[in-house]
């Protein structure tokens, strides 16, 4: 059952991920906003303008 | 493209929604009400961004107004350093406040503003804050050329002096959810690790796994505690030295415990130790408190008059205008005023027609019509023309600003009452402790060795989690609920403090009553300029402001001679002019038999020589439903008016209000504000209705500041709560919820207590286990978090 250490420190070092990525996430201020960006997702990418000739 | 002119027919403009009028434009089958919106859209077609119309219908903003020269101050760099927030030699980056944000539309077409001009990079929209940071190549577009082009789609952004004087703040929600991050890791990790020992393990892996685990679980209740519970250990610390007994007191107390609990049990292999039940505690605590701590950041709750007043303002120097901010006007400085603009400072009319409307600043409805060589007080709105002034004081000076000097801004609200958490905590640690420590004699007289344990396991199961959740989940609740119905807060706990209110002051202009067009006309036979010369005359002798109210409407030069004027207080007038007998009021004074008199509206009535020739018709313009609104509150509070107008409309207030109230009128600022210091100084919770700036003082000082607002994305003097002005009618629900809603918490507080009874009788036992503890803390916590949420929602669907 030694085996269970490794486990534990495998699950350790992904939970651990898990916080340095809402740490950052928090840092980076990407829940600063929590309305716009569910409506900016749903945009189509226009093409960029073509220049007209008249 | 080809214009074509429609006769009038009732369409809706394509891009803003209004009705079209005559001067409708039709264009690709779509009709405009005006050439800006027409406009607008060109602009968006060509350059590929008809989503905009797709999105949304009618997204656009009325362009009826011309920006003409109103930016030019921007190309002042004094003024552009305070605007800009990094600047390089090619791109400028800075943040708008744009209140016309309102639809997902609004975001697609300012994110796109690049195809439209290509000065600008790019931008970036924060919808809940109606603010668009902006990144632009100054070889390309000036800040003035920038913002021009978005006021000539619609969305202009606003300034004022506050957001130039202002430093802007860091989002104080981070160090928080970063607790919470760190709490959640080790309440997750701890509970993977306690489940083992909980299940039970054999015993070949037992003698090995269990001080492991038990050291793994000790290594991360130390931030938990340390960091992520800190804010509860130093709210205790600072309470006991203000000998303040707060919730923070218990719930310290029992996680101190637990902590040192952990440390004994763990590494003297006596037990488990509680880390799952602290780090859980922990967890769930800081979950309430990020829950209440909701704000509304569009909206602005501590604005002062700077945020009123323009930044910047055209002075005449030499016949050269200039445009100068308004922190560098000096004194002796001529200044130009348009139509429409705020005058900034106590002046000197130098030139033009004054028609000043005051009704923002002092309540009076009536714009005032000022002479050459008067002053003219800062805060007023001139309506009629361009203006010429000196400036005879400096913005921070005036008369109106004055009223910020009051003590009353200086210090911080601890007016406040004691809310109901503090209240039961005081009481709860008393008795937490009580019990602990006859827990202790208990077992001292019949099992030593269980003295310990039963003293400490009374200080961790009552902790009072449960009964720290309800009130930041209930509040935080409630504050959401209303915010919904366009009634929102500064913070949760203002909730609790409008529960505990027992009166109500309104003001009047523009909080009872609705504040624009016209209000008087005349009814009946058409009038002849003669007929009318002879009301005009009668009505200018008398002093009552109705007669006043005629005179102004009528507005005519006449010197006719009046005789036997008679004036009979409550009913009208008699005169005889110029041969003419003239009876001017109450229809029973006339002796008229009218069909209806309505109580939304006044009537003079008139008579020429005994003949009848119609009525003026006042109308009151009070919001709908103030009727209602009055007789509901009238139960339960005690109600006071306080009008900065006239005592016009005091007979038709009178009827409305319940005859103990007060009404007062033509009062000031500083009278207002005295007004509800001398109501507090008698032991009333007064909450505060008010609207303008001469409510500010009032508002402030109030238990309760509730500023109504036709526009909530415009001007609103600091308060505690916001409410948009169409909901006036439900106030009377909304007191009333946020009252059901400290009676949910009551019961919350109740349930809390049980589960709190059901732990202590496992803990005076002394046969408390972690496995208990762990169970009962989440169970008491959801069961009270379910139960407040539940109720609050299903007493807000009740509330409309």
């Amino acid at each position: 059952m030694k085996i269970m250490f490794v486990l534990i420190g495998c699950s350790f070092i992904l939970a651990f991920g898990f916080l340095v990525a809402f740490i950052w996430m928090v840092k980076s201020g990407q829940i600063d906003d929590d309305y716009t960006p569910s409506v900016r997702i749903l945009f189509d990418d226009g093409t960029l303008p073509e220049k007209k000739e008249l | 493209m080809i214009e074509i002119k429609k006769p009038k027919a009732k369409t809706s403009c394509y891009h803003c929604g209004d009705f079209c009028d005559e001067n409708e434009i039709l264009i690709a089958e779509k009709s405009f009400c005006c050439n800006g919106c027409k406009n607008v859209f060109v602009l968006l077609t060509d350059n590929n961004l008809t989503s905009y119309y797709s999105i949304e219908k009618t997204p656009g903003k009325s362009l009826k107004q011309s920006i003409g020269n109103k930016f030019a101050y921007l190309d002042d760099p004094n003024i552009q350093t305070k605007i800009i927030d990094y600047i390089d030699a090619k791109i400028a980056r800075l943040q708008f406040k744009i209140p016309n944000i309102h639809c997902s539309s609004c975001i697609y077409l300012l994110e796109n503003l690049y195809k439209i001009n290509e000065g600008v990079v790019a931008v970036r929209v924060n919808f809940l804050k109606k603010n668009a940071t902006i990144v632009y190549d100054i070889n390309k577009i000036s800040l003035r050329q920038l913002v021009e082009l978005l006021a000539s789609i619609g969305y202009e952004p606003s300034f004022n002096m506050s957001d130039i004087d202002s430093v802007k703040p860091l989002n104080p929600n981070r160090k928080l959810l970063f607790q919470i991050g760190v709490a959640g890791f080790c309440f997750g990790n701890i509970m993977l690790v306690s489940f083992p020992e909980y299940f039970g393990l054999d015993n070949n892996t037992k003698h090995y796994l269990s001080p492991a685990f038990g050291l793994i679980n000790l290594a991360l209740s130390i931030p938990t505690f340390l960091y992520s519970g800190q804010d509860y250990l130093i709210g205790a610390f600072k309470g006991l030295r203000k000998k303040l007994i707060t919730i923070d007191v218990p719930l310290a107390l029992g996680l101190v415990v637990l902590f040192i609990r952990n440390i004994y049990e763990i590494l003297s292999h006596t037990g488990l130790g509680y880390c799952d039940t602290l780090a859980g505690l922990i967890f769930f605590l800081l979950i309430g408190k990020w829950f209440q701590q909701k704000t509304y950041d569009s909206l602005s709750f501590e604005r002062d008059y700077k945020s009123y007043f323009p930044i910047s303002v055209v002075t005449i120097h030499h016949n050269k205008n200039t445009t100068v901010a308004i922190d560098k006007l000096k004194i002796g400085d001529r200044i130009l005023i348009r139509n429409n603009e705020i005058i900034p400072t106590d002046s000197i009319l130098l030139k033009g027609k004054a028609n000043i409307d005051f009704s923002f600043v002092s309540g009076e409805n009536e714009p005032i019509v000022k002479e050459l060589g008067e002053i003219i007080f800062a805060g007023g709105k001139q309506t009629s023309g361009n203006i010429e002034l000196e400036v005879k004081k400096l913005t921070e000076q005036s008369y109106l600003t004055q009223l910020w000097n009051n003590d009353i801004f200086a210090k911080e609200n601890n007016s406040k009452v004691e809310t109901f958490q503090t209240k039961v905590s005081k009481y709860f640690t008393f008795a937490l402790l009580a019990i602990a420590l006859s827990a202790a004699v208990f077992w001292a007289v019949y099992d030593i060795s269980k003295i310990i344990h039963a003293f400490t396991s009374v200080l961790i199961i009552a902790c009072p989690c449960a009964l720290a959740l309800s009130s930041p989940f209930a509040l935080g609740n409630a504050m959401r609920n209303l915010g919904r119905n366009k009634f929102y807060l500064k913070s949760a706990s203002v909730v609790e403090n409008i529960a505990n209110m027992n009166t109500i002051v309104f003001d009047k202009t523009g909080t009872i009553t609705q504040s624009n067009d016209s209000k008087i006309n005349f009814v009946g036979n058409h009038l002849s300029e003669f007929e009318k010369e002879l009301i005009f005359s009668v009505t200018q002798n008398s002093i009552h402001p109705l007669s006043k109210l005629i005179a102004q409407f009528l507005d005519m030069n006449s010197d006719i001679i009046l005789n036997n004027f008679k004036e009979i207080t409550g009913k009208g007038i008699e005169a005889n002019v110029a041969g003419y007998n003239v009876l001017v009021g109450s229809a029973s004074f006339l002796n008229i038999k009218v069909e209806e008199n309505s109580l939304l509206n006044t009537r003079i009535y008139i008579k020429i020589n005994q003949e009848y020739k119609g009525c003026f018709v006042i109308n009151h313009k009070y919001r709908k439903g103030l009727k209602q609104v009055i007789s509901n509150l009238s139960n339960k509070y005690s109600l006071h008016l306080l009008s900065g107008d006239n005592e016009l409309e005091k007979t038709y207030l009178q009827t409305i209000f319940p005859s103990q109230s007060e009404l007062l009128f033509k009062q000031n600022p500083t009278d207002k504000l005295l007004y509800i210091n001398t109501l507090q100084g008698n032991k009333n919770k007064v909450i505060m209705v008010g609207d303008g700036l001469n409510d500010a003082g009032a508002l402030k000082a109030a238990n309760v500041g509730i500023s109504l607002s036709e526009n909530t994305a415009s001007f609103s003097p600091s308060s505690d709560v916001i409410m948009d002005a169409i909901n006036f009618e439900y106030l009377p629900a909304y007191l009333q919820y946020c009252k059901n809603t400290m009676k949910v918490i009551y019961v919350s507080f109740a349930l809390s207590l049980l589960y709190n009874l059901i732990g202590l009788s496992y803990a005076v036992s002394g046969t408390l286990s972690p496995v208990i503890a762990a169970i009962l803390m989440p169970i008491s916590s959801v069961t009270v978090i379910g139960f407040t949420s539940i109720s609050t929602y299903l007493l807000a669907r009740k509330m409309k």
